[in-house]
């Protein structure tokens, strides 16, 4: 049978802890579950492939939000990034990540990962935040995916490769059952039964389209689709600050960033066309973002990253790190526009925008043991809430999530589901195969993420979001009646782009719930200017209500780490003012 | 409506003469995050069948024989 036929079937397992997503907290949530109790079952459900699947297939050159002894405290850490989300932050899950960093760090250490550190032995902490000191080179980076899949290896998790979940099932009591998957190659049904699932899939990287018009040069990996928020979404979950978008400054025409990251430390800097430094802070907030769009838009524009100045043996370094982990071709990419950082800067832009709580604020609502609000249903890595996640909090937030849905699984049985949902959903899938004309997905896709950025890019204009809603909708009936999969392969992109749609139609309704601007560029509202402490100092919350999209208020709990007043707003304080 | 085919150039490029997929070699096709590499049931060796490349290198990186190139897509070059 040649790959990517369709075939019709269907079989069912059962497990006790089912994890959906296997890049980076995926992985370690299935380890710590199996830890938890290794008489249980664990199954790690993957789109594409464990070895080399998420964010960091080609691994990673180092920790932005190390919490290490002697050079930060969890207070610190807490206190930053609060201050970086405009104060719209539960601390409890901020700093329990803050605690718990440290002794993952030494764990990932153990399976073979290496940290920076100095000629005392200690680790080489470098300052890129606005106040404290988080980041932390990787001098073997690359490896980073290898060393996990050895220990999942260990720990015997069974690894369901190129299985797309599509929805999840749940009780009548509203409790997880478990979940319904397609395999990307065949289209045979998967159901798996489960006492508790953990979704770690990712970032909404394909909600816009990339300058270069190449759909799948986002700046995420184009594989996250979006599909966890839309499946949290269909089973009822909460879904938190969807409004506060992801957008990123990254080498222009290139999915990378230049990185200010490892550059900064060591005196790079960003400037505008003048050789200009604009802003004080080179770490990723909203803030930060407004400011370069700012410039970018300005007679000063473009925007470069600066670093020709440094000594060549410090360029040397610089470059051998950006251009062997975590976006390998970036040299590549230099190499063919005849790009030396020798002498010349690097020249950049704004990505696209998406959803990913790695560097924003928005994703599945969780509390501080990564629980969503559907009892069993848990989150963990990009898509969930924890807000500036980055890779460790991924690890760590996956590793609270798999001990506690290991707990829980160890206390329930089984929820019941209605079996009639899955002849539902298989119909639902397989719609596409079974039209002889239509449209292609890539051109559905192509189309909605087009009306994103016309529409739903910020700055954000309510009556534009009105008519990018109205266009969206005649787009999502185009892709309900008449979209087209002609074998497995393509059922894949018509799943994907269902997934992008229900992402596009969060982003706006969501934007439009929040009528104040807040965490910069991310939610700038040209109607609703100025930030409104009276009215909107509280999370939104978005789920869906008798099949209906809904958003309403959340306070933010009380803090952990007080802020006091002249610290609160050190983030709107970006650009560097003119001195004499 | 009726469809029409559309060409692109795509960026993995596979040398035929180093690619061993016709010894059963399918690293590449297995690592792929996008699913877009295939065997060529004509040739035996591995092709990019689809253009949807995140460009991010396993199929190069992961390849037993260095049989595979990955190029910035045109789009972006």
């Amino acid at each position: 049978m040649a790959m990517d036929e369709i075939v019709d079937g269907l079989s069912e397992v059962s497990c006790d802890v089912l994890v959906i997503g296997g890049g980076t907290a995926g992985p370690m949530a299935a380890l710590k579950a199996k830890l938890r109790n290794p008489k249980a079952n664990v199954v790690l459900l993957e789109k594409a492939n464990v070895k080399r699947s998420g964010a960091i297939s080609m691994g990673m050159d180092g920790l932005n939000n190390a919490v290490i002894p002697g050079y930060a405290t969890p207070e610190q850490y807490t206190k930053e990034i609060t201050i970086a989300n405009d104060g719209i932050v539960d601390q409890k899950a901020v700093y329990k990540y803050a605690q718990n960093c440290y002794s993952i760090i030494e764990e990932l250490d153990s399976f073979g990962i290496r940290f920076l550190k100095n000629e005392n032995g200690d680790y080489a902490v470098k300052k890129v935040h606005h106040i404290g000191t988080y980041v932390l080179p990787m001098p073997n980076g690359e490896t980073v995916k290898k060393a996990l899949y050895r220990q999942l290896r260990r720990a015997r998790i069974l690894i369901s490769n190129r299985y797309m979940a599509t929805r999840l099932l749940k009780s009548a009591d509203g409790r997880i059952a478990g979940a319904i998957s397609v395999n990307t190659r065949t289209a045979e049904f998967l159901v798996i039964k489960a006492k508790a699932v953990i979704l770690c899939m990712g970032a909404a990287g394909r909600l816009g389209l990339p300058t270069s018009g190449y759909m799948f040069g986002t700046y995420e990996n184009a594989a996250n689709s979006g599909d966890g928020y839309a499946m949290a979404y269909h089973a009822g979950a909460a879904l938190a600050n969807l409004e506060c978008f992801q957008i990123n400054p990254l080498i222009k025409d290139y999915n990378g960033p230049a990185c200010a990251y490892v550059a900064g430390p060591f005196g790079a800097y960003t400037a505008n066309n003048e050789g200009s430094r604009f802003i004080e802070c080179d770490y990723w907030s909203g803030q930060m973002m407004l400011e370069f769009y700012n410039e970018l838009m300005s007679g000063k524009g473009p925007v470069f990253l600066q670093l020709k100045h440094l000594h060549p043996d410090t360029i040397g370094e610089i470059e051998s790190t950006l251009h062997k982990v975590e976006r390998p071709t970036r040299g590549l990419f230099q190499q063919g526009r005849g790009v030396d950082y020798r002498n010349e800067s690097i020249e950049m832009h704004i990505s696209e925008i998406g959803f990913c709580s790695g560097h924003s604020a928005s994703g599945v609502f969780v509390d501080d043991n990564a629980r969503t609000t559907v009892p069993g249903l848990y989150a963990a890595g990009d898509m969930a809430s924890v807000p500036h996640n980055y890779m460790l909090g991924a690890f760590t937030n996956g590793s609270i999530a798999g001990v506690d849905a290991m707990e829980f699984a160890d206390s329930h049985d089984f929820a019941e589901f209605d079996s009639s949902e899955i002849a539902q959903e298989r119909e639902r899938v397989l719609a596409p195969t079974l039209r002889e004309d239509g449209i292609p997905p890539n051109q559905i896709e192509y189309k909605t993420r087009r009306l994103v950025n016309d529409y739903l890019q910020p700055p954000k204009v309510t009556h534009k979001y009105l008519l990018g809603m109205r266009r969206l909708a005649e787009v999502r009936d185009d892709m309900q009646k008449q979209m087209i999969a002609r074998n497995a392969h393509e059922l894949l992109r018509a799943l994907e782009v269902q997934s992008i749609m229900d992402c596009a139609d969060m982003a706006a309704h969501a934007s439009l719930f929040r009528e104040e601007s807040r965490w910069g560029l991310y939610h700038w509202r040209t109607d609703f200017p100025e930030k409104d402490n009276e009215n909107w100092f509280c999370h939104t919350l978005l789920s869906k209500r008798d099949g209906k999209m809904t958003s309403e208020k959340r306070a933010v709990q009380p803090y952990v780490v007080p802020i006091s007043d002249d610290e609160k707003d050190l983030y709107d304080k970006q650009r560097i003012r003119a001195s004499a | 409506m009726p469809l029409a085919s559309y060409q692109t150039s795509v960026p993995v490029v596979v040398d035929d003469v180093k690619c061993i997929a016709d010894k059963g070699c399918t690293v590449c096709v297995d690592v792929c995050p996008l699913d877009v590499l295939r065997i060529s049931d004509m040739t035996g060796k591995a092709y990019m069948a689809y253009d949807e490349c995140w460009y991010c290198m396993p199929c190069e990186a992961d390849c037993p024989t260095g049989a595979v190139t990955v190029n910035i897509p045109y789009l972006l070059r």
